[in-house]
């Protein structure tokens, strides 16, 4: 077939639109967005009508996803690292449940934290659930691995997690893709019981999955993605998880001297390890991510002959790259050319003309009565307004904690306290702290800042749209005190009025500025022109 | 034949249509490929980079290594100096000479343009203004850059006018002659620099 050149996240979609998936289920989250973004604009998915709207949260997603699983169709779930720690309920029990229909879970994790909060290890949700990992290492594994990913979910009847990391969501290359398998039939799970986890039921499914651990790691021993390659020199043995595989091999041209086991498929195969540990001297672990492989060999004495990311031989934290591994390795190191003093950090900012700017300026002007310290923000394109020239929010922690952590500091007797959310992060998880604090008439004031759009991930369609108003006065928001009007220059001075009067209210507020995305509304300009 | 390029601008300037034209290039001709970009935050006026790696042979790593890269490609003159530790011994830096400044601390343009002169192996083109005059089209600017860049990459030029042709040969004949007419005159400078 026709190579491709395709992204690591676009690979996956491929493989996932060719393994007969009838749903995609996932909320924005760098660098997992452009899977469910290629599934939405691909032909073959839109003609077979595959389920690829935007959920609200990785939580709904996640769960409609098992749903699909149920009725046995297979489904693929997206999410960026963070947005695990938002499924999770419903992760962790789908282990238990099951799955029927193939069920394939992509988490794409952030080491460095390029764009996110923290560089939290996937690979370990997935030894927290006891399900299959699969982490590919090239793009045209990320295609097969999707593909296989499915149909070992249905074999062993569990969900799969498939980890990437950003190198390989992000990188492109040629994908040589294979036949498209048809959809599942609708089919029911056999046990009807299987899903509910009432406790007496929830322990048999739970020693089920504990009988089935001895299967995955036949299943790993037997995987086409794990490998057992020998080597002359055996002073050093080295096992390269994933993406850090190309890292190793880059150096000896895909002929190493060592050892290597390529682990792309967990849990860890066994036999695989043992023999490594048994003819090497030494053994080093490639992995990106928390060092899981090399903390379990290395157990808690600590043998002494396992290198990696505890002992200094390569950073504990960040992403790795061919010159860290390089120098594992004890490879010479080259002379590097410094940069000159006179580069400048670049970090990117609120766009010219972008309406976060006109919430921020009149914020911070009404605000400096106060004194600082009293804004709480979460994730967002308005999280960049902690940057200079605007510095205006002192929180960012998860989405939706602006709206609780404002109502927790609040209770601790901070007033006024102030949250600023966007829309989407908003109907994500901002609705039910707004709930809390409208039940116990905290006196916090919400900007809901409203740009009609998921902007920083690129402009993806909210699930807020057309319903903020509405959602607040069902939640129980006096209608007096849910404020919206335009946020440009020309209204700055009504901006500033209406913070200040929301400010000194002693209920709860609710503000919404709101002005379409400037990068949206371009897009959209030059969408109907053509 | 490898070769391994650092593309290096600002968010929002384009910087992936080049390395569109050169993955178009290398896949035509059955060339092996990788390339890895910045996606997200660095979007919004941040630095942004693209490592992108063409060889006949198979490719390992998504990223470019320390003092390995044969090209700094850059739209962007301070942009192209961020990149120097990755840049081999008697590998070139070509770049427009077009400042874009949205920092408070950016350099005076004399002295970037000083240490861009005092590199051993550099182009400095003013990508607009050439675009403007072969093109017709200040937008082309991006390929003159990959134009000037090309003598110092080992692929056959043709390749390169080729991947422009299969990329945008679906907005007709006027948009593809005006990019290579902006890929030739990029060349045409960088020959006689």
């Amino acid at each position: 077939m026709q190579k491709q050149l395709l992204l690591g996240v676009e690979a996956i979609a491929q493989g996932a639109i060719d393994s007969g998936i009838s749903g995609v289920y996932a909320y924005p989250g760098t660098p997992s967005t452009e899977i469910t973004e290629y599934i939405q604009n691909s032909e073959e998915a839109i003609a077979r009508n595959v389920h690829r709207t935007w959920a609200a949260n990785e939580k709904t997603a996640m769960e409609s996803a098992l749903g699909m699983s149920y009725a046995g169709k297979r489904a693929l779930v997206c999410m960026k690292h963070v947005g695990m720690n938002v499924a999770a309920d419903c992760f962790m029990n789908a282990a238990i449940t099951g799955a029927n229909g193939g069920l394939v879970i992509t988490a794409a994790d952030d080491p460095s934290m390029h764009s996110s909060q923290n560089e939290q290890d996937s690979r370990v949700y997935g030894k927290f659930a006891l399900i299959p990992v699969l982490e590919p290492s090239n793009q045209q594994e990320a295609y097969e691995m999707t593909r296989y990913g499915f149909a070992l979910s249905e074999t062993v009847g569990s969900p799969v997690l498939l980890r990437i990391t950003t190198r390989l969501a992000h990188s492109r290359s040629g994908v040589t893709p294979s036949g498209t398998l048809p959809e599942n039939h609708m089919h029911l799970p056999e046990n009807k019981r299987q899903f509910v986890l009432l406790p007496a039921i929830a322990r048999k499914q739970y020693k089920l999955l504990l009988e089935k651990q001895a299967d995955f790691v036949k299943a790993s021993e037997q995987s086409p993605f794990n490998s057992y390659t020998d080597g002359e020199d055996k002073s050093l043995g080295i096992i390269a998880c994933g993406i850090t595989y190309n890292y190793l091999m880059e150096h000896f041209n895909g002929k190493c001297k060592y050892p290597v086991v390529k682990v792309s498929q967990y849990p860890l195969p066994r036999k695989m390890l043992k023999r490594l540990l048994r003819e090497c001297k030494q053994i080093l672990v490639l992995e990106e991510g928390y060092p899981v492989v090399e903390e379990l060999l290395k157990g808690y004495p600590g043998q002494e002959n396992i290198s990696g990311r505890l002992d200094g031989t390569l950073p504990r934290d960040g992403e790795l790259n061919p010159d860290w591994v390089a120098r594992a390795l004890g490879l010479p190191a080259t002379e590097e050319t410094p940069v000159p003093e006179i580069v400048a950090p670049r970090p990117p900012a609120l766009c010219n003309g972008c309406s976060h700017r006109d919430v921020y300026k009149a914020l911070n002007e009404v605000i400096s009565t106060y004194g600082e310290g009293r804004v709480f923000s979460d994730i967002g394109c308005y999280t960049l307004g902690a940057l200079p020239p605007f510095q205006s929010i002192n929180s960012c922690v998860d989405m939706g904690a602006s709206i609780t952590m404002a109502k927790g500091a609040c209770d601790a007797g901070l007033f006024p306290a102030v949250a600023v959310i966007g829309d989407s992060t908003f109907t994500h998880s901002g609705m039910t702290g707004l709930l809390d604090a409208v039940n116990e008439q905290t006196p916090i004031t919400v900007i809901i800042s409203d740009n009609e759009s998921i902007s920083m991930t690129g402009g993806q369609e909210s699930s807020a749209l057309g319903k903020i108003e509405s959602i607040c006065k069902g939640i129980g928001v006096n209608p007096e005190h849910i404020r919206v009007l335009l946020p440009v220059p020309k209204n700055h001075e009504e901006l500033c009025q209406i913070i200040r009067e929301e400010l000194e209210y002693k209920g709860v507020s609710v503000i919404i500025p709101r002005r379409v995305c400037i990068q949206k509304a371009a897009r959209d300009a030059k969408k109907s022109k053509k | 034949m490898k070769t391994d390029i650092i593309l290096a601008g600002v968010g929002g300037q384009g910087i992936l249509s080049i390395a569109a034209a050169l993955g178009s290039a290398a896949l035509t001709n059955n060339l092996y490929m990788k390339q890895a970009e910045t996606h997200g935050m660095s979007q919004r006026g941040g630095d942004v980079q693209s490592f992108m790696r063409i060889s006949d042979q198979p490719i390992y790593s998504d990223l470019i290594a320390k003092s390995s890269a044969d090209i700094i490609l850059s739209v962007e003159p301070m942009e192209a100096l961020r990149y120097l530790p990755y840049l081999r011994k008697g590998g070139y830096v070509v770049t427009n000479s077009t400042p874009f400044i949205n920092i408070p601390d950016y350099p005076e343009t004399e002295e970037l343009m000083k240490t861009l002169r005092a590199l051993p192996r550099q182009v400095i083109i003013d990508a607009d203004q050439i675009a403007k005059e072969s093109a017709g089209n200040v937008r082309a600017g991006n390929f003159v850059m990959l134009g000037a860049a090309s003598p110092f990459i080992e692929i056959p030029f043709g390749y390169l006018e080729e991947g422009i042709r299969a990329i945008f040969s679906r907005k007709g004949e006027e948009v593809v002659g005006m990019n290579l007419k902006a890929l030739r005159a990029g060349r045409e400078f960088a020959q006689n620099y």
